[in-house]
This record gives structure tokens, sequence and C-alpha cells, in this order.
């Protein structure tokens, strides 16, 4: 009994999140807004189960696959399980991660001499040591200007256009852009 | 930024997401693709003379029957490893299964010719040539391909770059029936095949380099 309850539970934390995703998909942004919100805790649980030895890179890969997630939306079928399809792109981020770290840091980070007691993982959302913000300042005009304005200012893309001087279109295809080439970024900072 | 503000800010005037991304984008990579290989292969080889006589043959289908197949179940495949957390599923049987009837086919054909018939069936007259130049046009399928594996999420990169190689080498094969003129079950069954797996190895190679997101 005690275990049928627990899947139906889990499974309607899937439902719902699913359900704020497609609505999301369809061009809800509260409740995408909402999916993406309650994904990041998601995210975190699955990613700090995984890096027990590197905790203080837990947010950081939250934050990266919380921009893959978004970049890559249109990837995901509405048939699909949702747990699938988030779990291939957190692991994806996170062997392509472990991969960066081994090439940077073979020589520079013995893993196996460093005790990890008294790290701050345990905290809710530890602070993310890589400031997105900052890498954002090095997008080019045409893509960081779109970001600022719609993105982290909250203005429709009519309005941007008209500040920036760029068209609708322009607009768009440069929040898209410059997103993608955020997480580029990321990949080669690391 | 804290995470909730991203989350916020990926969020703002996120807009909505037209449905069938992968199949847009593949529907939209495989036409580019194939006219890309039928014009290549109206310039530099030219369609058989008597492909108009060479329709009427059974074997003539069987051939693009089997190319056929094969590009379907590496379109289902390629499909499938451009989205995250999706199986392949029946995937490999449907490839398998094209290549075991055709070489069922030959084994019967061979048993049945006489033994000095045999080397003839099997080498044919283009043996030497025919693997490169279906190489050859599946070029620009691949290059559509990749482009639109690219724009989608694949996880699995080297499985998905053979997938897109072999796609693009079952379409270039099939643009190169209507030039080729073999017919023989025994020839299509390795020297298509072997057309067809050297996109394939190429992808395998470069998937892991160029499929990165």
């Amino acid at each position: 009994m005690r275990r049928i309850q627990e899947t139906a539970r889990l499974r309607s934390g899937e439902e719902k999140l699913r359900d704020l995703l497609v609505r999301g998909l369809a061009g809800d942004e509260p409740a995408y807004r909402a999916f993406l919100q309650d994904l990041s805790a998601h995210l975190r649980a699955f990613l700090r189960k995984r890096l027990v030895r590197l905790p203080d890179e837990v947010e950081d890969l939250v934050q990266e696959s919380l921009l893959a997630i978004h970049n890559q939306r249109h990837t995901y079928d509405a048939g699909q399980p949702l747990t699938a399809w988030v779990h291939a792109i957190a692991k994806y981020k996170l062997v392509d991660l472990l991969r960066r770290r081994a090439r940077h840091d073979l020589v520079a980070d013995p893993l196996d001499d460093e005790f990890d007691f008294g790290t701050s993982a345990d905290a809710e959302a530890a602070e993310a040591r890589r400031d997105l913000g900052e890498l954002l300042k090095r997008l080019p005009d045409g893509q960081r200007l779109p970001i600022v304005h719609m993105k982290l200012g909250g203005l429709s893309v009519t309005e941007t256009a008209r500040l920036t001087g760029m068209s609708e279109s322009a607009v768009k295809v440069g929040v898209h852009r410059g997103l993608k080439a955020l997480a580029a970024m990321i990949r080669s900072d690391a | 930024m804290r995470t909730d503000e991203l989350a916020t800010m990926l969020a703002a005037g996120a807009g909505a997401v037209k449905p069938h991304a992968a199949a847009r984008r593949y529907a939209r990579a495989i036409v580019g693709g194939a006219l890309g290989a039928a014009l290549l292969m109206a310039a530099l080889l030219g369609v058989r003379p008597d492909l108009a006589t060479a329709v009427l043959l059974p074997m003539f289908w069987v051939k693009v029957a089997f190319v056929a197949c094969l590009a379907a179940a590496s379109l289902a495949g390629a499909m499938r490893l451009s989205r995250p957390g999706l199986r392949l599923a029946w995937v490999p049987g449907a490839l398998a299964a094209p290549v075991l009837a055709i070489w069922v086919l030959a084994a019967f054909v061979l048993m049945r010719a006489d033994a000095g018939q045999r080397s003839q069936l099997f080498f044919g007259e283009t043996w030497n040539s025919c693997p490169f130049l279906i190489a050859m046009l599946s070029a620009p399928v691949f290059v559509a391909v990749l482009w639109a594996m690219k724009g989608l999420a694949p996880t699995r990169l080297r499985l998905a770059g053979a997938a897109a190689g072999l796609l693009s080498g079952a379409i270039g094969a099939l643009v190169y029936c209507l030039h080729c003129p073999e017919l023989e079950a025994p020839f299509v069954g390795f020297w298509y095949l072997l057309g067809i797996l050297i996109p394939t190895a190429v992808g395998s190679l470069l998937g892991p380099r160029l499929l990165q997101w």
C-alpha cells in the first residue's frame, strides 16, 4: 500500500512538472517559469548525488543544465517521459564536466588527496561559483542587448526592438543565439 | 547570478515553441541533401541511359527497396538519437532486416548460378567505383543531416554521428540507383553496403567532435 502511494506521489510529481513544461512550450510564461524553478531543485538533488566528490561544482552544473534544457526545449516530445529527457540532458552535461576537469586538472588538482568534509553542498542552493551575469557581459551587443532588455529588464520584443534599433526578428534571433553562445562559453571556460 | 534568477531570466519572454522540431529539421535536411546528391549525380555521373527499361525489372525495385528500408530505419535511428532520453528500441532490428534479406537473396542467387558465373555476379562491372561514388553522393546529405542534428540535442555523439552517416549513405545509394547499371543481389548486398558504411564510419569518427553542445 505504501509503495503504491509512493509511486503515485512520484508519478504525480512528474505529471505536474510535465504539465508545466507542456503549457510553457505552448507559450504560458508563468507555467514555464514555475517549471524551471521546480526543475532546478530536482536537478540539484540529482546532481548532488552524482557529484559527491565535487560538491562545489553542483550549483554551476545545475545552472549549466538549466540553460541547456532551456536551449534544447524544442527536443522534448510531449509523449515522452519527462524524467528520461531531463536526466539524459543532465547526465550529458555531467559527463562533459568530468571530461573537461580530467583534461584541465590532471596535474593541478589530485582529487584523491582531498577531504571533502565541511563543504557548502548541504546549503539549500549554494552560491554558483561561475557568474553567468559576468559571462553575459562578454556577448556581442547584438546578443547581449536583447537578453539584457528582454530577459532581464522584462521588456517585450517590440519594446526591445524600438529601444535598440534592431528589427523584431533580430531581437528574437539575438536572444536565441546569445543563450547558445552562453552555453558554449561555459563549456570552453571551465 | 543565482539559480532562481537564471530560471526567471530564461522564462522571461520565452514564447511558444513550434512542435515537431526534429521532424521539421530532418525533412528540410533530407530534401536539401537529396537534391544536392541528385544534382551531383546528374552533373558528374548521369542517369543510366536505359532507366526506362530498368524500372520494369523486379530486381531494380528490390535494390531500391533495400536502400529505402535502410534509409527509413536509419532516419528513425538518427531522429531518436537527436533527442535526449529516447532509446533505440526496435531500430537495430529494422536496420538488420533489409541487410539479412538481401544477403539471403544473394546466397540463393550464388548457389543457383554456375561456378563460372559467380564472380561476375559478385563483382559486376563497377565494383571498384560503386562504393566511392555512393560515398561521394552521400556527402551533401551528410552535411545536411549533421546540421539537423546540431540543432537538436544528441547525447550519444559517436552513435549519433554514425546514424547520420548511415542515413546519408543510404540516401546517397538511393540516388545512385538512378545511375548504377548493376542489378544483381550479390553485388548490391556487398558493394552498396560498403559504400553506405563509408560515411557511417566517417560519422562515428566526426560525431564526438562536431555534435557537442
